[in-house]
């Protein structure tokens, strides 16, 4: 018999309905798998306590044939979701000790589909990172490892703790966010399935604000369908959050079936980027015969300001932070320093000591940006580009139905490089930022590995709401790759 | 534009975050690499195009404004540092 641990959503939901096992079987065996490989440091807090009452009575609506559609299915929470009564901290000192009396609306939609929550997962600091390595809590670590070295590696970011745990089978699948790439890069990085909703989809009530134009949640999972499966119980129309859209929530599963004949993709010559990494450039030509032989025809297309997309997202992710994170000054919840009773005092040393030093520093930038005699220069110039770039895509989609591209221009890195240069790392995020910056769904399907064992990802980007198309065709890659993430698995085995 | 200790410090000051003086020569350097970095946009010809503040084309949606939340002083005063009858007791924050 399988362990319980290596089922995908879909396959726990036919075995609990079918009663092959318990929901609390199923949690039991998650959360031993947690507390064996808690050296990654994937979870922030494990909630097994709310795990088993949550498995409990999962087992009693099974029993009683009430079962929701996600009844007694185990998940990790990232730990940017506001989650009642146990303990958020967005990876930072300076919510220390703030325990939410709310749920955040894509949780709490999981829960009422009967989803059990495991435990909150590491991140980048507030979602500010690409390597999960400014957590106040110290790095995530890659359950992949180089053949060549062996060296623990960074999971991505900043969805790292929900990827990892992901990809090491420490839950079938997790909730992530993301900003500029934070659900699809870690997913590359880890060799798992992260897909980012088309903006307005899921509610962004109850989530540490970080970006509030570009944050949007959404799954991580081990397959295609998982993902299909999860969106739709994480997605819908809340008032609680004015931007998100009111539109109906489609069957994504049933998507999974759809024919793909006819249907054109599209290849951005712009994201053929100087100095690519070749094994980069091979998988994607790779991806692209897969998808001709699933019947699409390749169209070459014109995205002209790709290259624009970082500096821009530079500029607004910042200054939106810098405002955002305004509200973190000590007198109300969360860290307060010790101060010497002169309320800028109190303000600057909570702030200092709170904040680690990405954030300290996207603040800063936000808060040039914005100053007064500079708002025009950067903050205004950067929001006609992102026209600009949001135009190169409206145009795109008038002749393609999705879009394909790798999704990070290399593999996972050591913990501790890149390190040293900001811009290198901010670089991470080349492929995702564009389809960010206009709101667009994106998926990362794991393809293929590189030279040292890695995995690498492809991303595919869809029209607004069109994530159905996209789910339809990243299941065709994911049948194609024929990936297998086993390595990570039996790492999260402590093997 | 490459920044100087004292603007540093300014912004700092705005940002409502201690920096400390041997910090700001390495956080100048660090700043001004990436706004070096961003004002790659300069080149780009911007004029009569609108600036984009929200993806979705939304138009706020209005509701009756009646009260639909509230009565519930202890969640709301339970991360507080102190309390007293229904409030927050903070340091003094306003002059």
């Amino acid at each position: 018999m399988v362990a319980l641990t290596d089922l995908t959503i879909a396959e726990a939901r036919d075995g609990l309905l079918a009663k092959e096992f318990s929901a609390r079987e199923l949690a039991e065996a998650h959360l031993t798998a947690m507390e064996a490989a808690r050296g990654f440091n994937a979870y922030l807090k494990e909630t097994p306590e709310r795990a088993l009452a949550g498995a409990e009575a999962a087992d009693k609506r099974i029993a009683t044939g009430d079962a929701r559609a996600l009844e007694g299915v185990p998940l990790a929470i990232k730990d940017l979701f506001c989650t009642d009564g146990v303990a958020t901290t967005a990876a930072s000192r300076i919510l220390d000790g703030f325990t939410p009396h709310y749920e955040s609306t894509v949780t709490q939609n999981l829960w009422d589909a009967g989803a059990v929550m495991l435990g909150k997962t590491n991140l980048d600091e507030f979602a500010m990172g690409s390597s999960n390595t400014t957590s106040y809590f110290g790095p995530v670590e890659n359950p992949w490892r180089r053949d060549s070295d062996n060296l623990p590696l960074v999971p991505g970011g900043s969805s790292g703790g929900s990827a990892a745990a992901v990809a090491a089978h420490l839950c079938p699948g997790a909730t992530g966010t993301d900003t500029g790439g934070s659900i699809r890069q870690p997913a590359s990085f880890c060799g798992v399935v992260g897909l980012k909703p088309t903006y307005g989809r899921c509610s962004r009530y109850g989530i540490v604000a970080f970006a509030s134009s570009l944050d949007q949640a959404g799954p991580i999972t081990r397959t295609v369908r998982d993902s299909a499966i999860l969106l739709r119980h994480m997605a819908g129309f809340d008032p609680r959050d004015s931007t998100s859209v009111e539109c109906e929530v489609p069957d994504y599963g049933a998507a999974l079936a759809r024919p793909l004949k006819g249907l054109k993709v599209g290849i951005p010559k712009e994201y053929r980027v100087e100095g690519m990494d070749p094994e980069i450039d091979a998988l994607w030509q790779k991806g692209i015969g897969w998808l001709k032989d699933a019947g699409m025809e390749a169209v070459d297309i014109c995205l002209p300001h790709t290259s624009t997309a970082l500096p821009v997202y530079y500029i607004l992710a910042p200054a939106e932070a810098s405002s955002n994170l305004a509200r973190y000054d000590g007198v109300r919840f969360g860290h307060r320093a010790e101060n010497d009773g002169e309320l800028l005092d109190m303000y600057e040393a909570t702030r200092s000591e709170g904040f680690g030093a990405e954030v300290r520093r996207r603040i800063m930038i936000g808060t040039y940006v914005l100053s007064a005699g500079y708002y025009d220069a950067y903050y205004l110039k950067a929001q006609k580009v992102r026209t600009l770039i949001s135009r190169d895509f409206a145009t795109a989609f008038e002749s393609v139905d999705v879009i394909l591209t790798p999704t990070a221009p290399g593999a996972a890195f050591a913990i501790g490089e890149k390190e040293d240069n900001p811009i290198s790392m901010y670089l991470n995020d080349v492929f995702t930022v564009p389809a960010s910056l206009a709101g667009l769904p994106g998926i990362s399907v794991p393809a293929g590995m590189d030279g040292d064992g890695l995995p690498l990802g492809l991303q595919l980007i869809a029209p607004s709401f069109d994530e159905e198309t996209m789910i339809a065709v990243a299941a065709a890659i994911e049948a194609r790759a024929d990936f297998d993430g086993s390595a990570a698995a039996q790492a999260g085995k402590g093997a | 534009m490459s920044l100087d200790k004292a603007t540093v410090a300014r912004i700092a000051a705005l940002a409502r975050i201690r920096v400390v003086d041997d910090e700001l020569d390495g956080l100048a350097q660090e700043l001004s690499n990436i706004l070096v970095w961003i004002e790659q946009l300069d080149a780009i010809n911007t004029e009569d195009v609108p600036p984009m503040s929200q993806v979705a084309d939304l138009k706020l949606l209005w509701r009756e404004d009646e009260v639909t939340d509230g009565a519930i002083p202890e969640k709301v005063l339970a991360n507080a540092p102190a309390a007293k009858d229904g409030f927050f007791t903070v340091p003094k924050v306003i002059e």
